[in-house]
């Protein structure tokens, strides 16, 4: 019986959380294979962190030649592992790297290609939320083999552990995936907080923080969420504009989407109206975002987000 | 220096859609020129500009390449206007509802006849949001993908290309010999607004209208019937249930705490 083929992400050593969200999907669909394409000598320590979720063999292809050349070459190599091993999908994570790797192997080998699925079903069956989330697309694949890519966040799994085989696998990388080189990487500067779009819980300020994000970020820190900010907030200056969520900024899908002080424009409601949860935080009754809130707090963040924290904390270390 | 971009007729952001069969209703909305596209159309201006700077009769042009319906010409004559020297529209009812993988094909076909050193493309149309076009034209012309880019530095004489690509994962400086495929983000420029003499002068630009045999692709290779994907159904969201709305009435956090604690999310 074929697999479903995952593509891990990694960066500096450690595994994206996506690799896990990936195999959960994979595994309503069938036994899960996960690449690895790792520097030469990196993939083992990568592989060990694969063994917390569902997955029954990992494929390790070593390369120096995929930080090098980036993008064509990792394609070049997922391509050779879709066409040895002929799985039944290809999942990928959504970014910006993910959707340039699934463009190209879908050139490659003549396959269909859907980005962004918000969900899918064990008969490949996609979920894309389309339109700043006003309309939700079910498609598939009909031809070569369905390359799908899955927005971060969109399924909840709980950890368990696998014993999966290893595989080392050579890829060869042709002249074509070498035009480009990448002389230098400089990764983003990561704080403490999780990844705006990979974040389980977001915590968004607007207007209504004037300026002072710090009861946003500290409520943000007591749940373990992301913080995210309206356009109205990034356009100030108040914070950076790599936190914006809304149209012109990130769409996100998280499981708990609480925003304060942000009346919920169409702009900004484009970027988190699928979020499972939301909760809204603001002075103005009449504020839109109440509309798509499951629980609505008329009120100022500045009293009910320290309460709201020390809350939290009491139980948590209670 | 000939500079192809490669832009989109979309429907505008803010318009109300519909979907009819699967597809966009596109005769239904207004539509404009791909905002994000004037990006690409600016950064090449900026490429070509001085290159040309003193010759009456230009030799280092830009050419906007689009595929779409035949009033796609609206949008086209934006970027005419902002000073791209000239236009192919590859249109044909055989085109309705092709797919990335047909609309790539059909572009790096008409690309691979120009001549071109450099695409320019934006990073994602405002309406399908991919992103995956410029990869798939870098793929199919078997060209340098340098995407994401903020900021671009073209070396004629040198015959290449460096740029930062900036995406979530941080910056990588890369480089690569002409011909080149570069997609570019929003924040690499501030798109110049057409001037009243550009778009006096868009008029009397040409904009060729290619049919799908023009350029070499078979009826059988795009449209609907043969898209790689097929949309099952779509529809619009539900609207969100209203929830609770209750005033704070110094007890707000704890309630909104014990929401949280109760959905077990924490």
């Amino acid at each position: 019986m074929s697999n479903v083929l995952i593509l891990v992400d990694h960066a500096s050593g450690n595994i994206s959380k996506t690799a896990g969200e990936l195999a959960a999907f994979g595994k309503r669909i069938g036994g899960v294979t996960a690449l690895v394409l790792a520097e030469p000598g990196s993939g083992a320590v990568i592989a060990d962190q694969l063994k917390t979720f569902e997955i029954e063999k990992i494929l390790i292809a070593e390369s120096a030649e995929f930080a090098i050349h980036g993008i064509p070459a990792i394609a070049d190599a997922v391509a050779s592992v879709l066409a040895s091993h002929s799985p039944k999908a290809l999942l990928i994570s959504t970014s910006a790297r993910g959707k340039e790797i699934a463009a190209r192997v879908a050139v490659k080998s003549n396959s269909g290609l859907i980005t962004d699925a918000i969900d899918l079903s064990e008969n490949l069956i996609a979920t894309q939320s389309i339109f700043g989330g006003s309309f939700n697309v079910h498609s598939h694949v009909k031809t070569g083999t369905p390359i799908i890519t899955i927005r971060p966040s969109a399924i909840d799994f709980t950890a368990t552990s696998s014993n999966p085989t290893i595989e080392n696998v050579t890829v060869e990388i042709s002249d074509v995936a070498k035009l480009v080189s990448i002389n230098n990487m400089q990764p983003a500067v990561k704080g403490g907080r999780p990844e705006l779009t990979e974040a389980k819980i977001v915590v968004s300020g607007g207007r209504g923080t004037n300026g002072d994000f710090s009861r946003v970020e500290s409520f943000a820190d007591s749940l373990g969420a992301a913080v995210g900010a309206s356009r109205a907030a990034t356009d100030a200056g108040w914070y950076p504009h790599t936190h914006q969520v809304g149209q012109t900024g990130k769409t996100v899908s998280p499981q708990l989407y609480v925003a304060c002080g942000i009346s919920g424009a169409i702009q900004h409601r484009a970027g988190m109206q699928t979020s499972k949860t939301i909760i809204a935080v603001n002075k103005d009754p009449e504020a839109p975002i109440f509309d798509l809130a499951d629980l609505g707090i008329v009120g100022d963040l500045f009293a009910v987000l320290p309460q709201a924290e020390a809350a939290i904390n009491a139980k948590k270390h209670g | 220096m000939k500079i192809a971009v490669c832009v989109k007729q979309v429907p505008d952001s803010w318009a109300e859609k519909k979907m009819i069969n699967g597809l966009l209703d596109r005769a239904g909305v207004d539509a404009v020129l791909n905002d994000l596209d004037e990006y690409a159309i600016e950064e090449a201006l900026r490429i070509v500009e001085p290159l040309n700077e003193g010759s009456e009769t230009p030799t280092h042009t830009i050419t906007l390449i689009s595929m779409g319906p035949d009033r796609a010409t609206e949008a086209i004559r934006k970027g005419l206007s902002m000073g791209a020297h000239d236009a192919t529209l590859i249109s044909d009812s055989a085109l309705a509802g092709s797919d990335a993988l047909a609309t790539s094909k059909v572009l790096a076909e008409t690309i691979k006849s120009g001549g071109y050193d450099l695409v320019f493309c934006g990073t994602e149309s405002t309406d399908a949001r991919m992103s995956v076009i410029p990869a798939m034209l870098a793929e199919r012309l078997g060209w340098a993908q340098l995407t994401f880019a903020g900021v671009v530095k073209v070396d004629v004489s040198g015959n290449k290309v460096e740029i930062d690509r900036m995406t979530d994962a941080g910056v990588e400086s890369m480089s690569a010999n002409l011909p080149a495929v570069i997609s570019v983000i929003e924040k690499i420029n501030e798109p110049r607004y057409p001037s009243f003499k550009g778009i006096m002068a868009s008029k009397k630009k040409t904009i060729n209208t290619k049919s799908l045999s023009d350029v070499g692709v078979s009826a059988s290779e795009v449209g609907l019937a043969t898209a790689w994907s097929v949309v099952d159904d779509a529809a619009a969201r539900p609207p969100r249930e209203k929830g609770e709305k209750v005033e704070d009435a110094g007890n707000g956090g704890d309630k909104l705490a014990e929401f949280i604690l109760e959905k077990r999310i924490v």
